[in-house]
């Protein structure tokens, strides 16, 4: 049986360390935020300029002038500190941000990652997706195995424009983890299948070549 | 010289013309230069190209000078929520230069800073290479950048004192310090105007020589996009709660 969101996003949590200044993209990855283990000490970076992201807001309590990437409103936290977005940027583009999770639309075996556009529809642009995936050491995809018709996300090359070229670490879908050599010297390897999934349906859905 | 105006027309007075490129501070709608964008739709200036990490969204901010078949070209990260630029983009009427959102900080940051030209990893290997330079440092790819400079640009902060320091507030930041320092010209809105020394002189976020002009907006809106909350009776983690 696949993995619910929740699940999916448990199981990125699992990347999480202590100590670590994490960014969450839009989706089943700000999920991970409710899922940081007890004890450990996580700070949440927003890319519009904000480090120690707090929950959402009590109602009536929301201020327009603290919103997060997604645009909802938040709190701070004690230790919040907040920059401008030039100072956010060169934090991720730097190297000091050790994680970034984040939704996909295709991945490639060798770490290739489309998430930002489908020719022919209305571009919205790519926010600091490129950024993120060109800059931050450790990146994590948690996406669907595969479209609503069927088509594998998890492809030899993406047919769709790149966010990033080799750029993926680690790539969680429904049906399982596969971690990803992003130099593509080694094949992606199958690392943990969801609950009754078979590896042969794993291969059957899947078009990247990858070894279990 | 007195770098204080009555009101957001008088503070654009002069300053604005056909075919010019306009910066303005905000990221989505936080942070957002409200009134001076009013003056700028209100000056009838055409053509213009428009520099932000938004152009607005339905009904609110940079929109307005859209709606008004006032921008020919957008330099932005994000587009979304804004049914009339969708047309018009579609249609071929505006054309839109897609960057990185941290690209675009830099590339402005780099404009008022004097550096014509940097390289960044983001990027490489995408659309967003595709005929710029491309070189290699210590092994990795990077692509070549350009600065942003502005023939205008227009900021919002929290408070500002009549020499033009200014403070601003939570992320409402974003944006606004490089885009005040790419402005040939920069024009600043507070909702708080102070005498000098008020501030203090080691809390100030945008130092006074980048702004031209200043003026207090009164009644701001300050819309919110998503309004999230999180219910009273037990505490939720981060990000729990609804959208609503």
């Amino acid at each position: 049986m696949a993995w619910t969101r929740e699940e999916m996003a448990a199981r990125a949590a699992r990347e999480l360390r202590d100590g670590y200044y994490v960014n969450l993209g839009i989706g089943i990855p700000t999920l991970v935020a409710n899922l940081i283990p007890e004890g450990m000490q996580v700070t949440l970076q927003s890319e519009n300029g904000m480090l120690g992201m707090g929950p959402f807001p009590y109602e009536g309590e929301e201020d327009a002038d603290l919103i997060n990437a997604g645009k909802q409103t938040i709190t701070e936290l004690p230790q919040t500190s907040y920059f401008s977005s030039a100072d956010s940027f060169g934090m991720i583009r730097g190297g000091h941000i050790q994680l970034s999770i984040l939704g996909g639309m295709q991945v490639s075996q060798s770490g290739d990652l489309a998430n930002w556009m489908v020719p022919g529809k209305m571009i919205k642009g790519m926010g600091g997706a490129m950024d993120l995936v060109a800059g931050v050491p450790r990146v994590v995809v948690v996406m669907d195995h595969n479209e609503k018709g069927g088509a594998a996300k998890f492809r030899k090359d993406c047919s769709l424009p790149l966010t990033g070229k080799g750029v993926v670490d680690l790539l969680i879908t429904d049906l399982g983890v596969f971690s990803i050599d992003r130099r593509g010297t080694t094949p992606a390897r199958l690392l943990e299948k969801a609950p009754g999934v078979s590896l042969d349906e794993l291969k059957s859905r899947t078009e990247a070549e990858f070894s279990d | 010289m007195n770098k204080v105006y009555a009101d957001a027309t008088l503070a654009l007075k002069g300053l604005t013309h056909d075919g010019m490129t306009v910066a303005a501070g905000g990221f989505g709608l936080c942070g957002v230069p409200e009134h001076l964008i009013v003056a700028l739709k209100e000056s009838g200036a055409k053509g213009l190209t428009v520099v932000g990490n938004n152009v607005g969204c339905d009904g609110h901010g940079m929109w307005l000078v859209l709606a008004n078949n006032q921008i020919r070209k957008v330099l932005a990260s994000y587009v979304g929520e804004n049914k009339i630029l969708e047309q018009r983009y579609m249609s071929g009427e505006i054309e839109i230069e897609f960057n990185p959102q941290g690209t675009l900080a830099e590339r402005i940051r780099a404009g008022g800073a004097g550096i014509p030209a940097f390289y960044t990893r983001t990027g490489y290997g995408t659309q967003v290479a595709e005929g710029k330079e491309t070189r290699q440092f210590n092994g990795e790819w990077y692509v070549m950048e350009t600065g942003i400079v502005a023939d205008l640009s227009l900021v919002k902060a929290w408070k500002g004192d009549t020499e033009g320091n200014l403070v601003y507030r939570k992320t409402a930041r974003n944006f606004n310090p490089m885009i005040a320092t790419c402005g040939k010209v920069t024009v600043a809105e507070v909702e708080e105007l102070v005498q000098p020394g008020e501030l203090g002189s080691d809390s100030i976020h945008t130092p006074g020589i980048f702004v031209d002009r200043i003026v207090v907006g009164k009644n701001y809106v300050k819309h919110i996009e998503r309004r999230t909350t999180r219910p009273r009776a037990k505490a939720a983690p981060a990000a729990g709660g609804s959208e609503v």
